[in-house]
């Protein structure tokens, strides 16, 4: 269970409370309009936003303390995913391995995650010559091998077109149905929400509300959603 | 691979000599192959049984800042203007010297300090760049200011300061009217000696503040003739370099031995080659021809060392006055 | 995330317990500060002068030259603006004696006076020591310049050429707004720099008219013995430093080096007048910076085969020693680079001390310091090594910072959130993404600490001695013909190590 107990964030005259559990192995989507503090929610979890006040425990043990890379969570960002630097398989096997000294078991578990997501035989190429779509494979058999219970996406498919997000999501629910991962997917497409996520959590006016079932909550929004939404 | 490293930066360490250390302080050219640093130090260690081992620097500043804490146990190269600080700091011992034996224009009476080599201050010029050098100081005064010098500073240079005294010496109170005089005709004032002779030999300036013994570099080892130093009849500014025991020393035979090396033939004859001066302990028929040869002024000059002292903060207050004026 | 942080601040404060705790040592031992005489005013007075004169030149004569090597295309371009780099990294003295066979009374330009039937002119004296900081910092103003023209998104020019603005237009709209960013960066960098230079005043200054702290320094130093007086002047030294840093950095923030930048597009180049003007700019900048080492060579040259084998063992010396200064320049400069990437500001500060510190008194503070633990002699190379790294840090550190923010701010939450960390983070991230901008800090790291001859002379090893003592040994025992033919051997060992490094952080980074 992912746990915000009157968590805040502060950062300059902005301020992000929330104050709300989410069952271990939820999808969860973050709606809510431009700088309402999405991006805050999730980083309060990562760990690059530091909080002012409260805390957020995952299964009763408290977060604050430990450093992004320790923290029980794997986050998927809008771009710059991977290292442009680093062949497929280095980037992917930096999930199992940070300094990349993996054992040729570890060598065939990353060519395994690279089967699963479609991109066999493309281990030794850079990022940059693989397609938008590749290249988002490329980071969820990453998100696969580290095998952490809580997955973060920041608006981490927003660039794809729609049939190609629709791939992506559904790779993403095997990926986080395996393993019965949390997931926080922040998006600005109430389609997705409705498609990949059970639950809602709204962000406005500086509150992160507690998780509402998604259809009804599209279906009828409170006012300020409502003007979000359109 | 460390060791390998270690040994590329130090290979130039010479064979070590047996027997004790006897550390010599000294300033930078003097070590250098083309110094007489090399032939004192194998001249030595085949008498002393010993290893003898020139430390180079700023020699007097880093005594000073080490106290009796040094790890010297000899110097060698200190000038004439530096023996006062150097005798007020209570670091050396006599040196046990005959000195009523040296060849040196001026008598020389200092226990502590003892002159191994020694010069005159002069402007050296190049007969083929100036035919008709001036004759005297005073008609270097009153040449026409398109004729070029170079002189050092003598806040940072130790013919720089000779020259502040040799001034003081050739025209007393008159000396801030012979600073404005000079003054046009000097095209920079340098930080030392080295890059004043430089700009000289590369015909950036007409004569150069040196030595009375320069042209015999160009003489013996380039067998060049036409560098010549102007003698003046007003007379020229004596420069000896002199070595010193140190009281504290935990070598005190050695550095005693050494300073007895020190007016001993053998070192005395290789001075005058390695040094470019004039050894001072040799009679003129043990020198080379040429250098015996070299025109002599008739008169050096010279301050006792306290009225030297006294002299120099005016007249350095003058100078730049005049200079920076 | 804490690890790295903690290495940079370590860092931060050795260099500040350096650079200040040597200084306080000297005065502790001189049993404190000594005031200061008429004449160590007027060098404060001439130090300050100097240095925003040089610097206002250095920046003004930068901005035709950059502008028409920004816009203009022509065969030899590439290698032309990284030989117009080169005075920045050449030895002090090998400077020194390429303008004077220029600008000296013998030189070119006064010969060529002569024949005009114009009166000469004198390159000593105050308008010397200009001229050879223009030299020197002119390569340095270029280069921030140019980077700031290339900087310009492409996409503005398309806009403006779309709208069709004439020259005046875009220099209005892109290129004044541009200058007023950068130049005040540029500026600064130049003012530091000339505010602590040593040797050039002492060679060009044609007297004690010119006479800067540094000068004085040196002067309380080996003349006066008063370590207190030193300590004072290294202290105003600082002061003025820090009040230059001050004021830039309420002007704007400092300039970036660009580490030779290029871009594919070109920018609209107008034709007519301008671009004879454009070509005016380079052939005359080409000349003024490259003749006098054209010169140097010319002269030095034909010696380098005789020059005895001692100096040849200096060289290699000297090599070794430079390449191990470099590695030790950019480690530690990119330990501060990156905590300053992460918002630690006053790491950059620390960084910035040794551009203001007094070599001399530097060297004084570590020797009262170390004779009680070992032999000052023994010292002599390791300290040597390690002083031209410190001075070199802070080139180092700006060319650095740019590329450090950038890397943290496209990649740094995604490694901390792999936990890539610590020497993991380093080879696999940091080391193979900064290769490129490592290559040049180091190549200039090496070939400063190449030409360094080391005012340091209380660690002096005549048994060990660098390729620079060799030259001033040389120059001291009438052997001018050598000393130049060695001119020539350091300038070029110099400009090798730089090609060395610089090429090796390419090609590492194309990779």
């Amino acid at each position: 269970m992912l746990r915000f107990d009157r968590a805040e964030a502060t950062l300059g005259s902005f301020r992000l409370s929330a104050d709300f559990e989410i069952a271990a192995g939820a999808r969860i989507a973050v709606i809510g309009p431009s700088g309402s503090g999405k991006s805050t929610l999730l980083g309060m979890v990562a760990g690059f936003v530091p909080l002012s006040a409260g805390r957020v425990l995952w299964a009763g043990k408290d977060l604050s303390q430990i450093p992004p890379g320790d923290r029980p969570v794997s986050t998927l960002f809008q771009d710059q995913n991977l290292f442009p630097h680093l062949s497929v398989a280095q980037n992917v096997g930096l999930g199992l391995r940070p300094d990349l000294r993996l054992s040729p078991e570890q060598q065939a578990r990353v060519a395994d995650a690279l089967r699963q997501v479609g991109l066999e035989g493309m281990a030794d190429r850079r990022p940059a010559q693989l397609s938008g779509g590749q290249q988002s494979r490329v980071a969820l058999a990453r998100v696969a091998l580290r095998a952490r219970p809580i997955l973060l996406l920041d608006e981490a498919f927003a660039a794809l077109g729609p049939a190609l997000k629709t791939d992506m999501l559904q790779l993403l629910e095997r990926i986080a149905g395996e393993t019965g991962t949390t997931v926080l997917m922040v998006t600005h497409d109430p389609d997705d929400a409705r498609a990949f996520a059970p639950e809602t959590v709204v962000v406005v006016d500086g509150i992160a509300q507690p998780p509402a079932m998604t259809g009804p909550l599209l279906d009828d929004p409170p006012p300020a959603l409502r003007a979000y939404l359109g | 691979m460390r060791n390998a490293l270690f040994a590329l930066l130090t290979t130039a360490s010479p064979a070590l000599a047996a027997g004790p250390e006897l550390t010599i302080y000294a300033p930078e050219y003097f070590a250098s192959e083309w110094g007489p640093g090399p032939k004192i130090e194998q001249g030595f260690e085949a008498v002393c049984e010993c290893d003898l081992v020139f430390v180079t620097g700023d020699v007097l500043p880093r005594i000073l800042l080490e106290g009796q804490g040094t790890e010297a146990d000899a110097v060698i190269g200190l000038s004439m203007d530096q023996t006062l600080r150097a005798r007020e700091s209570g670091l050396f011992a006599p040196h046990n010297q005959d000195t009523s034996g040296l060849t040196m224009p001026i008598a020389w009476t200092d226990q502590t300090f003892l002159p191994f080599n020694w010069s005159e201050t002069a402007f050296v010029y190049d007969e083929t760049r100036l035919a008709s050098p001036p004759q005297s100081f005073q008609a270097l005064l009153d040449a026409p200011d398109d004729l070029k010098i170079v002189i050092q500073d003598p806040r940072s240079s130790v013919s720089g300061l000779a020259l502040l005294l040799w001034v003081k010496a050739v025209f007393g109170d008159d000396s801030k009217q012979a600073w404005e005089k000079l003054r046009p005709k000097v095209l920079t004032v340098t930080q030392d000696w080295s890059e004043a002779y430089g700009m000289f030999t590369d015909g950036e300036a007409d004569m150069v503040l040196s030595f009375t013994t320069s042209p015999a570099y160009h003489i013996g080892a380039e067998d060049d003739k036409t560098k010549h130093a102007a003698i003046f009849p007003e007379g020229h500014y004596l420069l000896a370099e002199l070595a010193a025991q140190l009281k504290d020393t935990d070598q005190p035979e050695l550095a005693q031995k050494f300073m007895d090396y020190i007016l001993s033939p053998e070192f005395q004859g290789m001075i005058a080659e390695a040094n470019w001066s004039y050894p001072s302990k040799l009679p003129d028929d043990q020198l080379p021809a040429y250098f015996a040869d070299l025109p002599r002024p008739e008169k050096t000059l010279s301050f006792p060392e306290q009225e030297a002292e006294a002299i120099r903060k005016p007249a350095l207050d003058e100078w730049l006055s005049v200079f920076a004026g | 995330m804490p690890r790295a942080l903690s290495a940079g601040g370590a860092v931060a404060a050795f260099m500040f317990a350096l650079i200040l705790g040597t200084l306080g040592i000297v005065a502790v031992h001189a049993g404190g500060l000594s005031a200061l005489g008429p004449w160590d005013l007027r060098a404060i007075w001439f130090t300050i002068w100097q240095a925003a004169l040089s610097a206002t030149l250095s920046a003004l004569l930068a901005v035709p030259v950059a502008r028409a090597l920004a816009r203009r295309r022509f065969a030899g371009r590439g290698l032309l603006i990284t030989l117009l780099g080169a005075p920045f990294i050449l030895p002090v003295i090998v400077a020194v004696m390429g303008l004077v066979s220029v600008f000296g009374r013998s030189g070119v330009v006064n010969e060529v006076l002569a024949w005009a039937g114009f009166p000469p002119v004198s390159i000593y004296g105050w308008q010397g020591v200009i001229i050879a900081h223009v030299f020197f910092n002119l390569p340095l103003s270029v280069r921030m310049i140019l980077h700031g023209w290339q900087a310009i998104p492409s996409e503005r020019f398309r806009l403006a050429t779309s709208l069709g603005f004439e020259p005046g237009d875009i220099g209005r709209h892109l290129e004044r707004p541009m200058l007023r960013e950068v130049l005040p960066g540029a500026w600064l960098a130049v003012f530091l720099v000339c505010l602590t230079s040593f040797a050039v005043a002492l060679a060009l200054g044609g007297g004690p008219r010119a006479t800067t702290v540094e000068l004085a320094i040196y002067q309380a130093f080996r003349f006066d013995f008063d370590m207190g007086k030193a300590a004072t002047l290294a202290l105003v030294q600082v002061g003025l430093c820090v009040a230059a840093l001050l004021l830039a950095s309420r002007v704007s923030r400092p300039a970036e080096f660009g580490a030779g930048l290029d871009r594919d597009d070109v920018i609209p180049a107008p034709g007519g007048w301008r671009c004879h003007a454009d070509g005016a700019a380079i052939v005359l900048a080409a000349g003024f910076l490259l003749v006098p080492m054209l010169s140097v060579i010319a002269q030095g040259a034909p010696g380098i085969a005789s020059l005895p084998g001692a100096v040849w063992v200096a060289t290699l010396r000297s090599f070794v020693m430079a390449l191990i200064s470099a590695v030790l320049a950019i480690s530690l400069s990119l330990a501060l680079a990156q905590s300053v990437a992460r918002g630690q500001r006053w790491t950059e500060f620390a960084g910035m001390l040794p551009l203001v510190a007094s070599p001399l008194v530097l060297g004084t503070g570590l020797f009262l310091l170390l004779r009680n633990v070992t032999s000052p002699t023994q010292l002599a190379l390791p300290v040597t090594v390690a002083i031209n790294a410190i001075m070199a840090l802070p080139f180092a550190l700006r060319i650095l910072i740019p590329a450090a923010r950038a890397l943290q701010r496209d990649y740094g939450r995604l490694a901390d959130s792999l936990g890539l960390r610590g020497l993991a983070r380093l080879r696999i991230l940091t080391l193979p993404r900064l290769a490129r901008p490592l290559g040049f800090a180091g190549g200039l790291s090496a070939a400063l600490a190449m030409g360094d001859l080391g005012v340091i002379t209380l660690f002096a090893d005549s048994r060990n001695p660098t390729l620079p003592l060799k030259l001033y040994q040389l120059m001291n025992s009438y052997r001018m013909d050598d000393a130049a033919a060695c001119a020539v051997l350091l300038m070029t060992v110099s400009f090798a190590l730089f090609w060395l490094f610089d090429r090796g952080g390419r090609i590492r980074a194309a990779l």
